[in-house]
């Protein structure tokens, strides 16, 4: 339990419920709630139907043979780019519709960076036929226009978000103050293991199925217990905490995150949380955030619009400062040669988010019989246009 | 000694003298300009105003609509910080009468250090604190202690969900005057007397609360504040006086003229 969420929502000094009142009658509604719903069999069931007949789990663990031959090790890839909808992100989603449902709200409300969350709340929204509304920064709304249109097919309202730099952090700020609005109807979706307790426990455990499949697969087929390391990009954190959740006690296990460091950390163009942040309050979390020395956040940038976000859930704050995982930032140019790597070496377009991890490659120092772990959380189709650009084919 | 030392805060004298008809005006500080801060204050103590909430600018206000996001966003363009805050209120109490509030998001007051922003508001002469991120349990287990010393009140909130249960908890924790959220909404929605929940207001009326209270958000002009008057001591002003604010630069004539309006027939 020690990197596990507390009593009081924190993991070590990192998180809690730093909500304004107006959100207080959800926030406690949801704590009381959670764990009661979602340990229920009735849900339990219905849950892991869905994760199986509708997003296509189990995820394949491949093993990665070419990647392996070329760094001279044993590279396996969680296949979450072959869910439904091409991401980790489906697997949240599943789980807080459900639980919208048995909270009785009628309408869900989501932000999203790169369109993938947005993507993955309408999808479930239209699966349950539930009104569904999502906030995105108006320059998210540009660079991801696929995904914005797959969204309305889908039926959801896509509100573009200008306020400060129109990316994930201002979507987030606008789907905060449209759940103060609508405080009775709706249950906000979050994308990440970030914002009040419980949502990073929340979220956390729905995505936590990455690594139960991960041990159970990585047993099967190599009759290993447990891999040398797991590596995986960070954003807010939901899909590396997803990958590590399982094996967070076997301390063993060399847990390796992936910020992006968009075009230099020791630029201010950047996304690194870990690497240029401190720690305060942002999305009524404690966590480590970029800011200024006046407590005014600083905008990030990435090229990855899921990765653009100036915090980090409060657990890799914790596993950062108890050194339990280490933390890596990969630039935009390593990003996007991982990514043509991938795509050359295995057949595999990667999500620009993904390519983090793989970018992580080039910096960790491996053994030839180690066992690695990529969470390859997403599939690179909505970024066609990004590498067609830069690669110029 | 508890009484004492409340007879010490000007926010308790304010609510020891006047029952009624309270107004509370809020402005974002560094707004329109960023040296207009003291002579706003002055500005409305002169017209009447009873009590003055200045805002600590954040860049990211989840609580609030479009026109106190601008105003913040152009306050920390002029160069607004709480340090700054500090320094232009150095000297106010040789000029200023009135209870003084500072009300933000939590992460600047975080960063500059929570005991010494309770200094700082003694030093100035600052009565209180609205934190709307900084929930109840978070300031009762770390930062009550600070607060107690240098003789601040944390003013906390209740909105229309607020169960009964919570209302008496956070009664029992206010010092001052309760913060009543007029409906479930971020600030400055412009509503009309009839768009808001009388029952809510009735309901906390008749629980006779130990504090006073204020009414706030959404209340924008003469009828929408007379009728908040009805239901409590007073009540808040911020975004309709924002806007005003924006609408003439010439702060004198428009303080002036929004005050009046505000009071006129109460
Ligand atoms: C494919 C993919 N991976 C990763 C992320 C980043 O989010 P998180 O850090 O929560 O996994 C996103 C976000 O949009 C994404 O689409």
């Amino acid at each position: 339990m020690k990197y596990q969420v507390d009593e009081n929502g924190y993991y070590g000094e990192f998180g809690g419920a730093w909500i304004p009142e107006m959100m207080y009658t959800n926030i406690d509604e949801l704590k009381r709630r959670y764990l009661e719903i979602m340990e229920s069999a009735e849900f339990k069931n219905e849950f892991d139907l869905l994760l199986k007949d509708y997003v296509g789990r189990p995820s394949p663990l491949y093993f990665a043979k070419r990647l392996s031959e070329h760094y001279n090790t044993n590279i396996f890839l969680k296949r979450e780019d072959l869910n439904h909808t091409g991401s980790h992100k489906l697997n949240n989603t599943i789980g807080q519709i459900l639980l919208a449902q048995k909270l009785g709200k009628t309408r869900i409300i989501a932000e999203t960076g790169a369109g993938q969350h947005g993507v993955a709340t309408a999808t479930v929204c239209a699966l349950k036929g539930i009104k569904c509304v999502v906030y995105m920064g108006a320059l998210d709304v540009s660079r991801q226009a696929p995904n914005v249109k797959k969204m309305k097919m889908l039926g959801a309202k896509v509100i573009p978000v200008h306020s400060g730099n129109k990316t994930l952090k201002d979507a987030t700020n606008e789907a905060m103050r449209d759940w103060i609005n609508n405080p009775v109807d709706t249950h906000y979706i979050i994308g990440s293991v970030v914002g009040p307790h419980p949502y990073p426990d929340m979220v956390a455990r729905f995505q936590s199925v990455i690594s139960a499949e991960m041990k159970s697969q990585l047993l099967a087929q190599t009759g290993f217990e447990l891999p040398t390391r797991i590596i995986a990009c960070v954003g807010g954190g939901s899909n590396a905490a997803g990958a590590f959740y399982h094996f967070l006690n076997d301390e063993q296990v060399e847990l390796i995150g992936v910020e992006a460091a968009g075009k230099g950390v020791d630029t201010n163009e950047t996304a690194a949380t870990l690497t240029v942040g401190t720690i305060g309050v942002l999305h009524a979390s404690k966590t480590m955030l970029m800011q200024n020395s006046d407590g005014q956040i600083t905008e990030p940038y990435s090229i990855s619009a899921g990765l653009d976000y100036p915090g980090i859930g409060p657990m890799h704050a914790n596993l950062h400062k108890t050194g339990r995982a280490k933390f890596l930032a990969a630039t935009d140019e390593e990003v996007l040669q991982a990514a043509l790597f991938l795509t050359q070496k295995e057949g595999i377009i990667p999500a620009l988010e993904s390519a983090h991890a793989l970018a992580g490659l080039e910096k960790i120092r491996m053994q030839p019989e180690d066992v690695n772990v990529i969470n390859l959380s997403g599939s690179g189709n909505k970024d066609m246009e990004t590498y067609l650009d830069y690669f110029g084919y | 000694m508890k009484k004492n030392e409340n007879m010490k805060n000007r926010i308790n004298k304010l609510f020891n003298n006047k029952k009624e008809n309270i107004l509370s005006v809020y402005f974002t500080a560094g707004f329109p300009n960023l040296n207009d801060t003291v002579e706003i204050i002055q500005q409305l103590e002169k017209n009447g105003v009873d009590l003055v909430e200045i805002g600590i600018p954040f860049s990211d206000p989840t609580a609030d609509g479009p026109i106190i996001q601008k105003s913040s966003e152009a306050a920390l363009i002029n160069g607004m910080s709480l340090n700054l805050l500090f320094e232009q209120l150095k000297t106010i109490r040789e000029s200023v009468n009135i209870p003084l509030i500072l009300m933000g998001y939590f992460n600047p007051v975080f960063q500059f250090g929570v005991e010494r922003f309770c200094q700082k508001c003694a030093e100035v002469g600052i009565d209180g604190a609205i934190l709307p991120d900084l929930p109840l349990h978070e300031f009762d287990n770390e930062y009550k202690s600070f607060f107690k010393e240098y003789n601040l009140h944390n003013i906390l909130l209740i909105t229309p969900q607020t169960s009964e249960s919570r209302i008496n908890q956070i009664d029992a924790a206010s010092e001052g005057f309760i913060y009543m959220v007029s409906s479930s909404s971020t600030t400055g929605t412009g509503k009309k007397v009839e768009d808001f929940q009388q029952d809510y207001f009735e309901r906390i009326k008749q629980m006779n609360m130990k504090n006073p209270r204020l009414i706030g958000f959404g209340i924008s002009d003469n009828a929408t504040f007379k009728n908040a008057c009805k239901y409590a001591e007073g009540a808040i002003i911020g975004s309709a006086f924002v806007k005003s604010l924006s609408a003439n630069p010439n702060l004198k004539e428009s303080i002036a003229q929004f005050v009046k309006n505000i009071q006129k027939n109460t």
